[in-house]
This record gives C-alpha cells, structure tokens and sequence, in this order.
C-alpha cells in the first residue's frame, strides 16, 4: 500500500516536471533567438564601425571597397512605418469607433470578419496585388519613370496595419464602462460628442497600443514590401526606389558571404532592438489601461 | 441623432454630421477595400487555376507549370508544425493553469510568449537558417521550416488553450480531486477534454499563419519544387504556396500563376476564418447550454 503511494507521488512528480519543461520551451526559444542574434550580429559591427554602420549613408556591399551603412535603411523603415501609421491609423480608428458604438450587432459582426479577412491574407498577395495594381498606378498619376517607390509601400503597409489597429481599438473600446456615456449622454451630449470626447479618451491607453501594435506589424513586415518598394539602397524620398531594414536582410541573404553576411545579421540585430523596444511600450501600455 | 434638435447651437451640429460621416466613410473605406482586394484576386486568378496547374510539378522541358509539388509541401509543412507545436503549446498551458505557483515562473513565461508573437518573420528566417539549418545540420530543408513555424505559432496554441483552461469551472477539478483522483488523472480525464475548444481554434489559427508565411520560410525551406513523399519531402528543400507565389511573381514574371496560387490562397484564408467563427460559436453554444 505504501509503495504504490509512494510510486504515484513519484510519477506526479515526474510529471509536474515535464509541464514545467514544457512550460519553460517558450523562455528557451525568446533566449536561443536573443542569443543567436547578438551573436551573429556583433562581429560586423566590431568589424565596420557602430558610427560608420549606423550612420554611414551609403551601402554597397558588392563594390570594391565595399561599404556598409545601414542609414537609409533606418531612416526608410521610419519613414515608412511613420507613413502607414498616418494613413492607416485615422482609417482604422473611426472604423473601429464606428462598430464599437454605432453599428448594429450584425453589421458589426459583418465588418469584423472582412477585417479579419484583411488580417488573414498572405502578405505575398498584397505584395501582389501592389506590384500589379498600385505600382503602375503610382507611376501613371504621377509621371516617374518607376512606380516601385517608398509611396508604394507606405500604401501597402497602411493596409496591412488596418486590421490590427481596429480589432485593438475596438476592445479598448468596447471595454469603457456604460455609465461613463449614460453620464456624459444626461448632461446633454451628444451622441457624437460622447463617444469622441468620452469613450474614446477612457479608451485611450487601448487605442495607443493598437497604434504601437501597427507600428510592430509595419517595422517587421518584409515580403509585401520586397515586391513594391523597388529594392534599391537609396536615401528616402517618397517617390524613389527604397530598401528597408527587413528587405536588406532578405534581398541579399541568398547569396552573400564573408563581411557583407555578417553585416546582414548585424541588420536584423538592429531591427531586433527596435521590436523589443516596441513590445516593451505595448506591453507599459496594455498594463496601463488595465489598472485604470 | 439629435440633429433636428433645435437647442443645439451650429458649430455642435456641424461636428456630429462631419465625425458622423467621417467615421462611415472610414467603414466603408474599409468594406471597399476588402471586397476589392477579394474580387481583383478571385477575377485575375480563377480563369487560371487548371487541372493540369493543379496535378502537374513543373517541367523545363515543356515549359509546364505546375503547383502540385507546392500544394503537397504546404500540407507537409502544416502537418509537421502542429505535430510539434501542438504538445509544446497545450503542455505549456496546463502549466500556467494547473501547475504553476510561482509568480515569477508564469511571469517570465507569458512574458516570453508575448515577445515570441512581436517579433517580425524575417527575424524567425534566420535564427531558424542558423540554429536549424545550419547548427543542427539539417540543411535547408522542410522540416527546418517546420520547426522555425513551431516556435512562432507556439504562442497562439499556448493562449487559445489557455483561454479555454480558464473557462473550466474549479468546482469540475474539485469533484475530482474530492473523489481521490490525483493531479495527473485529472488534467488527463477532466482538464484536457474540456480545453479541446481552445485547441482547435488555435490549430485554425495556425494553420492560417502557416499558409500565409513566406519570409520565415525563404532560407529555411528554400523554394524547389520537386514532388516528394511525405518524409522524403520533409528533409528536402521546398517550396510552399505562399514562397512558390512570391518566387513567380518576383522572380520570374509568371503573373497568370502567381495570382492562380494567390486565387487558392485567398480561398483558403476565407474558408479558415469562417471555420474559426464557426467553432468558436459552436463551443460557446456548447458551454452556454
């Protein structure tokens, strides 16, 4: 009797360890993707230079002497991030305004499953679609030579931010306690005045974590915007061809070797930094609004 | 609206009609661009989707197209993930629900996962190209794809399951617990059938994410297209839809079968969301009654 007990809290015990383990994979992974990033990514910059590589503008990894750089590619992800942030934010907010506080419950179901529909598309067929759509139309309406440009992107990535910015919001939103608006609705408000100068402002610290989600989606999104920016190392400019910090580690990766491979690591190393910088004030954020 | 009333001095009519109409062409900015961008890809792509696309690899000799090769390593690529991921993540969930009493441990895990689904699938590519492909020596191949997807879609099953963990009342475990079960015999017996909703939204989930993902699986599983068995396939390089699309776009022009590919995909993502709606409805119907 006292050894099959004995047997039984043994086996609880191996088995409690083995979730444990289990438990433990999801640490082990964020380490090993750490690890194998700051170690693959330092010896470039040991090698080029913080200040050269981080600031140098130009970036020709092919020509003798070669040169690394990476500003453009900085200054393009901002750019970028910042121009689907302008564009796709306003949209997404009043969308998301819209079917938290006006839309019927079926309307409301309806547009919340075309925009995870929007959510769900490959960003290859988005890339697609710009490459055949946007990029021809860009270079007609505006007379240059090459559609593939910074504008493309922009255009892209706004809609790819969309479906985050409103489903985030849209909780946010949801959440705000009714007597919040009963309130404000007896003192005499409007309707409108009370979910733009009530909801919206009890929402806000939801609304701002949609807004730093987009940025994540935007800063790390590399195929869609391969297939419209046009791939080339220039400074910014809204209509010319541009590489951003994701498309350089995937335009060369195929075939680089030595210094410029390593350089590459030492790119999506920065990129890293810039994610768990936006992850850290996502995070402030959505713990924020539930202290509230 | 209280548009009509007359109490109401202009400026604040003006604002409700203009944030009014902003807010419905915002929706229906959005709508519109859902249903175009369905419509576009549905007209450019079914006219070429053809039996012989479909059930044919790709010859140089006749200048064939084919995307089955693509079709079987997407299904490969989605069978080996979930086996892998699908014990990591269910597991690491009755940990945080059952197991776990140490505040820190369940902090620094959901933490991880948190950081896990922030981070960008290009950066997914080459830690898996490095740990996988390279420091594992399984060359590019499938099954390194796999297992760099495994890591990013572990975060999705871990919450799924998770959700619907918290959902079991405590008054089931302890009824159990009351009859003399044992830890283990509970979570096998009590726990785990009632957590299968959240399971299989997270599979839907994941297999939608899977379908969708190209960047991770560019120097991971590489884009040949040569038509293999199943664990042939799995330890040699191949194409999955998504790569297959975003090589004949890019690469080398074949715009007819880029959007054939981005026809079927589209279909795909319509059919995995719906079914998500549709079992999360089911189970909440379920539990409900």
């Amino acid at each position: 009797m006292r050894q099959t007990k004995n047997l039984k809290r043994t086996v609880e015990k191996v088995i409690q360890i083995v979730f444990l383990m289990l438990g433990l994979v999801t640490v082990g992974c964020v380490l090993l993707i750490t690890v194998y990033i700051i170690i693959s990514g330092l010896p470039a910059i040991r090698e080029i230079g913080l200040v050269d590589f981080l600031f140098g503008k130009r970036w020709a990894s092919t020509a003798t002497p070669p040169s690394y750089g990476i500003l453009p590619f900085i200054l393009t992800s901002v750019y970028g991030t910042a121009g689907a942030i302008v564009l796709g934010v306003p949209v997404g907010f009043l969308t998301a305004v819209y079917l938290s506080k006006v839309a019927s419950k079926r309307v409301k179901e309806l547009v919340s499953e075309a925009v995870s529909l929007l959510a769900g598309i490959p960003s290859v067929v988005y890339g697609l679609v710009g490459m055949l759509v946007l990029v021809p139309a860009i270079r007609t309406i505006f007379g240059i030579p090459d559609g593939a440009s910074l504008l493309a992107a922009i255009l892209v990535l706004s809609v790819m931010i969309l479906p985050s910015i409103v489903k985030v919001s849209i909780t946010a939103l949801d959440a705000v306690p009714e007597e919040y608006e009963q309130a404000s609705l007896a003192l005499g408000a409007t309707k409108t005045e009370t979910w733009f100068r009530v909801s919206v402002p009890a929402a806000k610290s939801g609304i701002a974590a949609a807004v730093v989600l987009g940025v994540g989606r935007a800063i790390g999104e590399a195929m869609a915007v391969m297939m419209v920016s046009g791939n080339v190392p220039n400074m910014p400019q809204l209509f010319q061809s541009v590489r951003f910090l994701t498309t350089a580690v995937a335009s060369e990766m195929s075939y680089s070797a030595g210094l410029q491979r390593q350089a590459l690591f030492s790119i999506a190393l920065v990129l890293y930094l810039f994610i768990l910088l936006i992850n850290a004030v996502f995070n402030v954020l959505l713990k924020g609004g539930k202290k509230q | 609206m209280n548009r009509n009333n007359p109490s109401l001095s202009k400026s604040r009519k003006t604002y409700g009609a203009v944030m009014n109409a902003l807010m419905l062409a915002a929706t229906g900015f959005t709508v519109a661009l859902v249903v175009f961008l369905v419509l576009y890809v549905m007209i450019r792509g079914l006219p070429h989707i053809t039996w012989e696309l479909l059930s044919t690899a790709p010859s140089y000799l006749t200048e064939r197209i084919g995307i089955l090769p693509d079709i079987l390593n997407t299904v490969y690529i989605v069978l080996a993930t979930l086996v892998v991921v699908l014990p990591l993540g269910v597991g690491a969930a009755i940990y945080l629900t059952e197991y776990a009493t140490n505040r820190r441990v369940v902090v620094a895990i959901e933490y991880a996962a948190e950081t896990l689904s922030g981070i960008p699938s290009i950066i997914y590519g080459l830690v898996g190209m490095l740990f996988f492909c390279q420091f594992l020596s399984m060359r590019t191949s499938l099954m390194a794809g796999a297992l760099t997807l495994v890591i990013m879609n572990l975060p999705t099953i871990m919450r799924t399951t998770q959700e619907s963990l918290k959902a079991v009342p405590q008054s089931y475990r302890e009824g159990a617990f009351g009859l003399g079960a044992g830890k283990w015999r509970v979570i096998r017996t009590v726990v785990l059938p009632s957590c299968i909703d959240g399971v299989i939204t997270g599979c839907i989930l994941s297999v939608g994410r899977i379908l969708g993902e190209s960047a991770a699986l560019l120097f991971t599983a590489g884009f040949a297209h040569a038509l293999n068995g199943l664990f042939k396939g799995l330890s040699s390089a191949g194409a999955t839809l998504t790569v297959a699309l975003y090589v004949y776009a890019k690469e080398q022009g074949e715009f007819d079968v880029a959007f054939a590919i981005a026809a079927i995909l589209m279909m795909l993502t319509l059919i995995i969301n719906m079914s998500a709606t549709l079992v999360g409805k089911y189970f909440q119907k379920r539990k409900n009654s």
